[in-house]
């Protein structure tokens, strides 16, 4: 309603002076949207700007050509290449796929996004943006609406790519992609939100070595390709509590043969996913010097 | 609560951007220091002052970029820290180092912030009044720095904002995008917009501006019309404000007094006269007696800057005066200091580390 008068321009000084008063008052710093950019405008200006994330992110060939093409090249080296067995009636390759979406995923949403993310920070066009009505949370939300996309198109090539390794999950290929996808969505909430706080918080260079670095460890402590049951049982509790194991513990659960979803994995990781992109929306402060 | 005309200021009335006693420190250091300002709606003021003087940190904490350590900041009756959300539709800003994504097509960065406000203005048109019309399809990457800033002028008022702040909006523009900008701006203000520019560019400010207010290490040091602040005359002690405060002399009543005061009798104007040989010892002293004068400077032999408080009855004379002694003068030319005298006497070379 109040965003009607807006669009008809100038509403007389004492109706808007009397709509402030009426408005509840937020302050800026909260996580929830402030004043009238709840609404048909705050959702105008959600799809602007995941659109034109979108569109970015598919001119960032180099980035994107990385994002796509490593976890196919994992996946198949680690193929021909066996280091990871088969065990309790799951073939190697059907204990490798679950990894390498995982890995994926994380190479969106932490590397990707979180170094590309940096630039534009160091670039001011983050101060541009914020010091436009763009809501914080709406910012954030663009990115990762654009991660997951780009993380659609990573799980279709290897779906593709697994299937012709000889890939066969219990329910076919597509009730396969079903069943991870409410779990690909939480991680995906998880690494992005991981990403920009790095962004939101650090030097362009920090982000960078930051971002790769924890990758790696992901990759080698998440369970990727190391079996958490494997590693020493001091270091495996404290990791099965953090995101890329849960993930692909997940991962594993909905798509290895004979095993099922674990409800309190499920409610961890969607708590990491909360508070990582409420961390992400708070990292999005304008700078302070 | 920091309603608007809330008791206590004496600020203009109708001010969109009010600054009051805003102090900001970086480590105990103050870079701005006690500062008052008030900008008005349908008024463009520029905020001139030498590299370091607390232009820009003034300019971000009106913005909501920063917070003040002190002083109040109210735009449009609204606390830019707190109710940014709610001020940010109604503001548009450019900001003195911040690029656009690189890889984004000029068009599309346009239509991007135009999403972001109630009633956008319509990008096409936009685009070819800042004289980017041709380049609606070029990556923001390969645009010179000059058009860029174009760009950059053109996303900060596609929402049609009521509030217009930018940080030296045109200092990459060649001659032609600076008059693009000015004619922009003009006509924001004719919209009724409040506008606040920062600026290096004396003559950007003198064709520009209503008022100029120049700050030196976060203080106000002179607020005025350009016209006020050229034809002032200003003593080093002497500071010129016409905020309109108890106490402080405006800026035409305070020039009405320096013409009347003796020990002011500096003249407010020049008449600069160019003649083809130089005047004679006796003649030169017979110059500096006619009516008006106050005092004859010889810039080079044959060249005589002189200043008056009296340019129409000086006129008058020097021209008979010439006449009768046959002399055929090159050129009399009536004027006074430039808006980048009086800044620079402001500023004082002397004054700076």
């Amino acid at each position: 309603m109040s965003g009607q008068v807006d669009r008809t321009g100038q509403a007389p000084v004492s109706a808007q002076a009397d709509r402030a008063a009426r408005r509840p008052r937020s302050p800026d710093g909260g996580l929830l949207p402030a004043g009238h950019w709840v609404g048909p405008g705050v959702w105008r200006a959600l799809v602007a700007q995941t659109r034109i994330e979108l569109l970015l992110a598919s001119r960032r060939y180099e980035s994107l050509l990385v994002t796509l093409g490593v976890p196919l090249f994992l996946l198949i080296a680690l193929v021909i290449v066996p280091i990871v067995p088969g065990r309790d009636g799951a073939r190697s390759i059907d204990r490798l796929v679950p990894g390498i979406l995982a890995a994926a995923l994380m190479s969106t949403g932490l590397v990707s996004l979180g170094i590309a993310t940096a630039f534009e920070r160091s670039f001011g066009v983050l101060k541009r943006l914020l010091g436009s009505p763009l809501p914080r949370w709406a910012l954030v939300t663009a990115k990762t609406v654009a991660v997951l996309l780009t993380v659609m198109l990573q799980v279709l090539l290897i779906s593709v790519v697994g299937g012709l390794l000889g890939w066969a999950p219990p329910g076919g290929v597509l009730g396969a992609v079903a069943a991870v996808s409410p779990w690909l969505v939480l991680g995906t909430i998880a690494f992005a939100g991981m990403g920009l706080v790095l962004a939101g918080s650090l030097r362009f260079e920090a982000v960078l070595a930051a971002a790769n670095g924890l990758f790696v460890v992901f990759v080698l402590l998440g369970g990727v390709v190391v079996p958490l049951d494997q590693l020493p049982s001091l270091l495996a509790t404290p990791v099965s509590l953090l995101p890329p194991a849960l993930l692909t513990e997940l991962l594993r659960g909905a798509l290895e043969p004979g095993r099922r979803i674990d409800p309190i994995q499920a409610a961890v990781l969607a708590a990491w996913a909360i508070g990582l992109a409420a961390a992400a929306v708070l990292s999005f402060r304008s700078p302070e010097t | 609560m920091t309603g608007s005309g809330s008791a206590g200021t004496q600020s203009v009335p109708s001010a969109a951007i009010r600054v009051e006693n805003l102090v900001k420190r970086y480590g105990g250091r103050p870079v701005v220091d006690d500062l008052d300002l008030s900008v008005r709606r349908g008024e463009i003021l520029a905020l001139l002052g030498p590299n370091g003087a607390g232009k820009t940190t003034t300019v971000e904490i009106i913005e909501g970029h920063r917070e003040p350590d002190g002083g109040t900041v109210s735009v449009l009756g609204l606390d830019p820290r707190r109710d940014g959300a709610r001020l940010r539709p109604r503001m548009g800003t450019m900001l003195q180092h911040a690029e656009l994504y690189s890889q984004i097509r000029v068009r599309e960065a346009v239509e991007l912030f135009a999403a972001f406000y109630p009633r956008p203005m319509e990008t096409r048109e936009l685009l070819a009044r800042v004289g980017l019309g041709a380049l609606g399809g070029r990556r923001y990457r390969t645009l010179s720095a000059g058009e860029r800033q174009r760009l950059d002028l053109a996303v900060a008022i596609v929402g049609r904002p009521e509030v217009v702040i930018l940080d030296e909006p045109t200092a990459s523009m060649d001659a032609a995008g600076r008059r693009v900008a000015w004619d922009l701006l003009r006509s924001l203000r004719l919209e009724g917009a409040c506008v606040l520019l920062t600026t290096h560019l004396l003559a950007e400010a003198e064709e520009l501006a209503d008022r100029v207010a120049i700050i030196d290490k976060g203080r106000l040091v002179a607020l005025g019309t350009p016209a006020e602040l050229r034809t002032t005359d200003i003593d080093d002690e002497t500071t010129v404000v016409t905020t309109g405060k108890p106490g402080v002399a405006a800026g035409s009543d305070a020039a009405g007094l320096a013409a009347r005061s003796p020990r002011n009798r500096r003249g407010k104007r020049e008449v600069r006269l160019e003649l083809t040989a130089p005047l004679d010892a006796g003649r030169e002293a017979r110059l500096a007696r006619l009516d008006g004068v106050v005092r004859v400077r010889t810039v080079r032999p044959g060249v005589y800057v002189i200043a008056t408080d009296a340019p129409g009855a000086l006129l008058m004379e020097l021209s008979g005066w010439l006449w009768a002694l046959g002399i055929e003068p090159l050129g009399i030319q009536l004027g006074h200091a430039s808006l980048e005298d009086v800044f620079l006497r402001l500023i004082g070379e002397g004054d700076r580390r």
